[in-house]
């Protein structure tokens, strides 16, 4: 029941977030400052998501398997590899360095 | 990719633009789908994430945050945050679509990222709607049909872990943030949202260090309003639709939009 309490609640944020910048007029967000603070949110949550996401287990922090794949995912970024080679790199290596007991 | 004089592109060409995005993030449903039934959603909350919510990001936050043992409300709560900026987008989509009001509520839905880079990179209305209407067709229909199938194959695999598809996750918020580190400020931003989501993890409920790191962005912008001494001589910025490129830079890029007249083509 949780679970879809939180994807409803964020079906609906999203769809009226969508809708509110085709609806709204121009003028409302297009304050410099909005408009900065709208691009840097992103880099803020998907900054701390992806450490938390290769760090954390449970409310600990964690150095396993999921760092190496991490890493192979960001040698991907930086040779500019298309996007589902970026994650197939990180599931790969993650796979791997658990096999070998990582 | 566009004509220097902002000449009108053939129809064909946009149509082979959209469609290159379309497949290529569409078919990263499946990431989506894998990613959310190892988390423990079932195959009917995954595929109803992707229908209705339909903003990636936003989605693989949601399930990683129920996965972690957030409050729901604290979870959706991060993935409304990061589906803000399609807001931004809209704004810019709507002068450029001139879409009349009543195709609005239907047209919002397909308003995310990849279909606006797509449709900012076309060089009048026409190319406009037709790179935003084929991108978001395209991408609709298989990003949720990837779901489904990620989220069965999930379910016959059993241990996703084992085969490091927790690892899915964390390598898509990294591909997405990548190419929105272009200057210092972004960097920094993101180096005080990763201490402080990793900071703040063991002292605060799941869910909740995210939606605190996510002050970092404010407070970074604060800093530096107050180095500047308010001088007014920040830069004009360009819109956070040009900061994302969903294809790590191969993909449409929006500069054509600056060639695009902006005449006010609402219809009141």
């Amino acid at each position: 029941m949780n679970t879809w309490i939180a994807i409803g609640a964020t079906a609906i944020g999203c769809y009226v977030v969508k809708l509110a910048g085709l609806l709204v007029p121009a003028g409302v967000l297009e304050r410099p400052v909005v408009r900065r603070l709208a691009a840097l949110l992103p880099v803020a949550l998907l900054a701390a998501l992806t450490a938390q996401q290769t760090f954390a287990d449970g409310h600990t922090l964690v150095l396993d398997a999921r760092a190496a794949g991490l890493a192979a995912a960001a040698v991907a970024v930086v040779l500019r590899a298309p996007f589902l080679l970026v994650v197939a790199a990180a599931v790969v290596v993650t796979a791997g360095v658990r096999a070998l007991g990582g | 990719m566009t004509g220097p004089d902002g000449a009108r592109r053939p129809d064909r060409a946009v149509v082979r633009d959209a469609l290159g995005v379309g497949i290529a993030v569409g078919l990263s449903g499946f990431a989506f789908g894998v990613t959310s039934a190892g988390s423990g959603l079932s195959v009917w909350q995954t595929c109803a994430l992707s229908l209705l919510v339909f903003t990636g990001a936003s989605q693989f936050a949601l399930v990683g945050a129920l996965a972690a043992g957030g409050n729901p409300l604290t979870a959706a709560a991060g993935a409304f945050f990061l589906g803000v900026r399609n807001a931004f987008y809209g704004l810019r989509l709507s002068q450029l679509l001139a879409l009349p009001r009543v195709l609005r509520p239907f047209a919002a839905q397909w308003v995310i990222d990849e279909t606006t880079a797509v449709a900012l990179a076309q060089t009048d209305r026409r190319g406009v709607r037709i790179g935003f209407a084929v991108t978001g067709l395209t991408l609709y229909v298989l990003w949720n049909l990837t779901t489904l199938l990620g989220a069965l194959g999930a379910e016959a695999i059993g241990d996703t872990d084992a085969w490091g598809l927790d690892a899915a996750g964390p390598a898509v918020f990294l591909a997405l943030l990548a190419p929105m580190l272009k200057s210092g400020t972004e960097r920094t931003v993101a180096g005080c949202a990763v201490l402080l989501g990793l900071g703040l993890l063991p002292v605060l409920p799941a869910g909740v260090p995210v939606l605190v790191a996510a002050l970092a962005a404010p407070a970074v912008l604060w800093a530096q309003g107050m180095r500047r001494g308010g001088d007014g001589a920040a830069r004009e910025r360009r819109l956070p639709g040009d900061a994302v490129d969903p294809q790590g830079g191969q993909g449409p890029h929006a500069q054509a939009a600056e060639a695009h007249d902006d005449e006010d083509g609402d219809q009141r």
